[in-house]
């Protein structure tokens, strides 16, 4: 007798599992997770701290807040940023200053761990929010920061 | 004559060897197992175990103690939050250093989602392993809000980074409260349906009930933790021990169990879920106004000696052990992880049961290979 009420069980519990599914089954459309990444490209809008690849805004006069202090540079834990600077003439205050001349940052070595956006006295390096970093070529990886002739924006001191 | 002999011959039992692993799908990493199996029956298993191994606690040595905390992230990857939370309280127990009321119940409330996230993934890829496919994805469906909690809140949704020595990157979201209590009012309605799939399954009570079976003797003795050593019944939860962060306002019950076998052990990670939400449930309402974050050096020295933190992960229990020497580098870091202990007391559980059967108890020790080889 307990033969055929194991078979009755069996079935009875696989019919409420498949409950579950058919349920979900019916209605597929409802509370489904999936994004059509690539298609939903135009839409897509990632959260504002999320973490892509770090950027140095520039204003509208090609100016960035980066004064060189090489706080970020001691603070990443794999050197993913090279700062290579020089000294000249404040153009603001008449003063002998650290400026930067190349913020290089090496995307492929870095861990998005946050430590040199957490350190930066001025702001002058933020998360960006594009996380499509996939390249050919290595070398497109590193990247120079500021761009070309922009200048540190007036005012700011660290 | 020698016909006969030949055919006793080929019919003689006769102990081999295989290998599983590196790249087997069961072994959810790159962990190699070296089985001497006699026809179906499991004589010995052997972990070979390092092909991971990223010298993290070598590393450590190298970098300064807001650095170390990212690493800790890549070791059990599934509940990194806790990770880093263990470093960052050895590192303020230490400096004996303040933390804020609201740092901690945000710590603890992150830090019961990530057991969340991380026992949802389990209980998919449990499923999935016993030939169960639908539980991978409905696990990881409902883990996918968690980590979109993640991700709004701390920038990231696996290698979080969120806490630093003195207490949190950034203040929590404005959406993070609204959004959790969501997730509650969500996932109340999903662990019934988990049980109805798959608990309440027979062929996977079949599959599970009696097989890998840890005594709560053998549990102690190979210093199993987490919910693998509640499974056999062995009461040894950390956050109840030795209450860390804001573990000690919250009343929550320790799961045990004490069948010991692969069933048990699924069931007290499964009832683990409720407990989680419980303790979410108690702190989220009030999370104290206040500092996110306590000022400390740029340059974090810690005093001459030698500091230890335990906290419980989904895995069980993670130590961290530093010795300083008053440099801004530890001289030796130490991580305890959970993975390794569990898994040395595999080749006890195993031997006897058949291969099917080495699967369903390895899923349930819920491995993560860097947690292992660190």
């Amino acid at each position: 007798m307990s033969y055929f009420s194991n078979i009755f069980n069996g079935i009875k519990t696989l019919l409420t599992g498949m409950s579950i599914t058919g349920k979900y089954f019916l209605n597929s459309r409802k509370g489904a997770i999936t994004q059509q990444y690539p298609d939903n490209r135009d839409t897509l809008k990632m959260f504002d701290r999320f973490r892509g690849e770090v950027i140095m805004p520039h204003d509208e006069n090609n100016e960035h807040a980066c004064t060189g202090c090489q706080k970020c540079e001691i603070a990443c834990p794999n050197g993913t940023i090279e700062i290579i600077w020089d000294r000249g003439i404040d153009e603001h205050t008449g003063k002998n200053k650290k400026k930067i001349d190349k913020f290089v940052y090496h995307l492929s070595m870095c861990t998005m761990c946050g430590l040199c956006i957490d350190v930066c006295p001025t702001d002058a390096i933020k998360w960006g929010q594009n996380f499509e970093n996939s390249v050919y070529d290595r070398t497109a990886l590193t990247r120079v920061l500021n761009k070309p002739d922009s200048k540190l924006r007036a005012g700011v001191e660290d | 004559m020698q016909e006969t002999a030949t055919l006793n011959n080929s019919f003689k039992s006769e102990e081999y060897f295989i290998n599983m692993g590196p790249q087997h799908p069961a072994t959810h990493g790159v962990l190699r197992l070296l089985l001497t199996i006699d026809g179906e029956i499991i004589k010995k298993v052997e972990p070979d175990l390092g092909y991971i191994h990223r010298s993290i606690e070598k590393m450590c040595e190298r970098d300064s103690y807001q650095q170390i905390v990212h690493l800790t992230d890549r070791m059990d990857y599934l509940s990194s939050h806790i990770n880093n939370e263990a470093v960052c309280l050895t590192v303020e127990n230490a400096l004996e250093l303040e933390i804020p009321d609201r740092v901690k119940v945000i710590r603890t409330i992150i830090g019961e989602l990530t057991r969340i996230a991380s026992h949802c993934l389990w209980w998919g890829v449990m499923g999935m392993d016993v030939g169960a496919l639908t539980t991978y994805f409905y696990g990881f469906r409902d883990r996918e809000m968690i980590n979109d909690i993640f991700e709004e809140t701390c920038g990231a949704r696996l290698t979080m980074n969120y806490n630093v020595p003195g207490g949190l990157m950034w203040d929590i979201h404005p959406n993070f409260i609204k959004r959790v209590k969501e997730f509650i009012v969500h996932f109340k309605t999903k662990i019934p349906e988990y049980d109805k799939l798959l608990t309440g399954n027979v062929i996977f009570q079949k599959r599970t009930k009696g097989v890998g079976v840890l005594s709560k003797e053998d549990a102690i003795s190979f210093g199993v933790s987490g919910p693998v050593a509640r499974g056999s019944g062995y009461s040894c939860d950390v956050r109840k021990y030795h209450p860390y962060s804001a573990l000690d306002k919250v009343t929550f019950n320790e799961v045990l169990e004490t069948d010991g076998d692969t069933f048990a052990r699924y069931n007290v990670r499964i009832k683990e879920l409720w407990e989680s939400l419980s303790i979410i449930e108690q702190l989220i309402d009030n999370i104290p106004e206040g500092e996110h974050r306590v000022k400390t050096n740029a340059v974090i020295k810690l005093p001459k000696g030698e500091f230890y933190q335990k906290v419980e992960t989904a895995r069980g229990e993670l130590g961290v052990y530093i010795i300083s020497t008053g440099t801004k580098n530890p001289y030796r870091m130490k991580f305890r992880s959970p993975g390794f202990s569990n898994l040395s007391a595999l080749n006890h559980m195993a031997v006897g049961g058949k291969i099917g059967d080495l699967v369903a108890t390895m899923a349930t020790l819920d491995l993560v290979i860097p947690d292992i080889d660190r």
